[in-house]
């Protein structure tokens, strides 16, 4: 579904990501392993288009999707939800979700839009009781729901989650998460997650892979991840 | 035959090249800040592992050799902390300083499963009580099958290197349907059963799987009529990883290489240059999942081509050409190349069967001489002299023809050519 084949990004003369190499098969969960500033966030960034120097390829379901603006990526099914969730805080949840269909919003679809937010409110009943409230408002874990809602209403493919657990109670993140997982049980939905929280990814997904200073050194299964001492040492705090 | 992994086995091309890109690149990084022998060799050549953006950037490092290894000796080429490394296997070091190999949990979870694709082509399944009569020891075949067939769920009779007399009763008697050793014991086996009048019917065997060391087409068929099964060949190497890096499927119509784990190439052994598609030349494998012992352009030794033409057994990996050649076993007769195999070849066009032969080289008056040794026996023992002298007479028009020497013919007494795991066929007494 997505492959990525020698991808370089810059900031200025900051070569930030060196030479990654990585694919994801439909309807898998992959994560992506890395201590802070590894160049995780900078890789799904790149991925949907907001880092204007980058090398390398970028294929999606077969086309080439790099330098491609971040309006027509998410347009061919691609959506993230971002690190620090960046909502509107002033704005409503529901206008929150409305700003996620912005690619197909129109008067016509209005009925479309509705189902998709009845649909929302399914998946998070909580969001549906506090649809009028300001994003703002919200707490910690709604927000993160609401985040992750908002990237859903552009109906996308692949979903990417930029550390969805990052200051949330224990909780709300294993909701979230099972949440997740129903919805790629039902919808073939295929996810790239990044998380910190590294005992977490890994109970979730397939595949992994690990990053550190924006080179890929270690890729494989869930158990495979596991099983590597150096994994388990430095980001599972064992041995 | 079953697939054992079908998701790798049968991958699509472009798939598996991305694939092999992803797990080059990680293993370049880790060899580079892992093996100071790397790291100094890429620096020297001004190579940066983060420039690498196709496989064939893989070209312009050079390869490593038997040597470099030897040198390394015992840890310098490990890539994980002792620590990490859960079981150490090494050669026996009988032509130089051992090669120690050391594997870590990832390594054997991957080598188990790579047995297991060579059992499950050979057409072992969880139905199977299969006989490992490889060697466990330092010697990686034994313990290398047994956790594939473990894996497998096959019933495992770890027989290793039991007396042969056991080994017959123990696969008559516990219903062994599969066996797994070397060719030449097999043909030992088979020898043995004879002798004791023992019928392949009396037996429950239904395929075998032979590795470790070149064995011929003419062998094959015999041991396949000998123990009434199915014979295939796979391929290993200590340094890398054996048996598991090739197999072949139920077509034997060359070796699968497990391409999700090692990039091969094939090289002209005299000048190092990279050989097309299809054309001869050594076996050169660059390992890109191995975790403690990772080698990059490995020179193995073995000469053999590349087909990339599908199989129809649905796998998509290259298919090797069975390796008849080691570089390793090359004798130079006067100046002349030649392998024990094509000897074997003569022997067996001649005789009608593989008889228990030795190559025996010396040097007489500075010119090296050959003396084929052929043990007479069973139904090739001819109470007419003059039958025997046909025999030796055609053997020495066989070698004259191919080879334009004459050797000296020595038919020996039953029994009289002592019989290892694996076969000693040469005898070279010109530097002792």
């Amino acid at each position: 579904m997505l492959t990525v084949r020698s991808l370089k990004s810059y900031y200025e003369s900051i070569c930030a990501l060196k030479a990654v190499s990585l694919h994801i098969e439909k309807g898998e969960i992959v994560t992506l392993i890395g201590a802070n500033g590894s160049g995780k966030s900078t890789l799904l960034n790149s991925i949907i288009g907001l880092i204007p120097r980058i090398t390398g390829t970028i294929l999606f379901e077969g086309k080439e999707i790099q330098g491609l603006s971040s309006y027509t990526i998410v347009k061919l099914g691609i959506a993230l939800a971002p690190e620090g969730r960046q909502l509107f805080s002033p704005m409503s949840v529901l206008d929150n979700l409305i700003l996620g269909t912005y690619h197909y919003y129109s008067f016509k679809n209005r009925q479309k839009l509705n189902d998709k937010i009845e649909w929302i409110f399914e998946l998070f009943p909580l969001l549906g009781k506090r649809k009028k409230q300001l994003a703002g408002t919200l707490s910690g874990g709604e927000q993160q729901m609401l985040s992750i809602s908002r990237a859903l209403m552009s109906e996308p493919r692949l979903l990417l989650l930029d550390e969805p657990s990052t200051g949330l109670a224990p909780k709300i993140i294993e909701n979230i998460f099972r949440t997740l997982t129903e919805l790629k049980e039902k919808t073939n939905l295929t996810i790239f997650l990044v998380e910190q929280n590294v005992n977490l990814a890994l109970d979730i997904c397939q595949r992994g892979y690990v990053i550190e200073t924006g080179q890929i050194i270690l890729s494989g299964e869930k158990e495979e991840l596991m099983n590597n001492k150096e994994v388990l040492r430095a980001y599972l705090g064992k041995e | 035959m079953p697939v054992w992994n079908e998701k790798y086995e049968t991958m699509k091309r472009e798939e598996l090249a991305q694939l092999q890109l992803e797990r080059l690149q990680e293993t370049l990084i880790r060899v580079y800040r892992r093996v100071s022998y790397y790291h100094n060799l890429f620096n020297k050549i001004n190579f940066d592992p983060l420039d690498v953006s196709t496989l064939s950037d893989l070209k312009k490092i050079p390869y490593t050799t038997k040597d470099t290894l030897r040198l390394a000796y015992p840890y310098d080429m490990f890539a994980v902390p002792l620590r990490e490394v859960v079981r150490i296997q090494s050669t026996y070091g009988t032509t130089g300083q051992p090669l120690i190999v050391g594997y870590t949990k990832n390594d054997i979870g991957h080598w188990t499963e790579l047995t297991a694709r060579v059992l499950s082509a050979g057409g072992v399944t969880e139905d199977d009580i299969i006989q490992i009569c490889f060697p466990y020891g330092l010697f990686t075949g034994g313990l290398g099958f047994h956790y594939g067939a473990e894996r497998i769920g096959a019933s495992v009779i770890p027989s290793s290197e039991a007396d042969i007399e056991n080994q017959i009763i123990i696969m008559k008697d516990y219903r062994t349907t599969a066996l797994t050793c070397t060719p030449s014991h097999a043909a030992w086996l088979c020898e043995v059963l004879e002798e004791k009048g023992v019928t392949p019917a009396e037996l429950s065997l239904r395929k075998g799987l032979f590795g470790a060391e070149p064995w011929s087409e003419s062998l094959r068929k015999e041991i396949e009529e000998n123990l009434a099964i199915s014979a295939t060949d796979n391929y290993g190497i200590t340094e890398i990883i054996g048996p598991g890096i090739s197999f072949e499927c139920a077509n034997k119509s060359g070796l699968h290489i497990s391409e999700d784990h090692f990039i091969p190439e094939i090289i002209n052994p005299d000048t190092g240059d990279v050989l097309g598609w299809g054309e001869k030349g050594e076996l050169v494998i660059t390992t890109i999942t191995k975790e403690a012992y990772p080698l990059i352009r490995y020179r193995t030794g073995d000469i053999t081509h590349l087909s990339y033409e599908g199989c129809s057994c649905g796998r998509t990996f290259v298919k090797m050409e069975r390796v008849f050649e080691r570089n390793d076993d090359m004798i130079i007769l006067n100046g002349q190349n030649m392998f024990p195999l094509q000897f074997e070849q003569i022997l067996t066009e001649v005789i009608g069967r593989t008889p228990n032969y030795q190559l025996i080289i010396d040097k007489k008056d500075n010119l090296d001489k050959l003396e084929i040794q052929i043990e007479v026996s069973g139904d090739f023992f001819f109470d007419e002299m003059k039958k025997l002298t046909k025999i030796e007479l055609q053997i020495i028009k066989g070698v004259k023809e191919r080879f334009d020497f004459i050797p000296e013919i020595k038919l020996i007494e039953p029994k009289t050519i002592k019989r290892y795991l694996k076969k000693q066929k040469v005898i070279d007494r010109r530097y002792h």
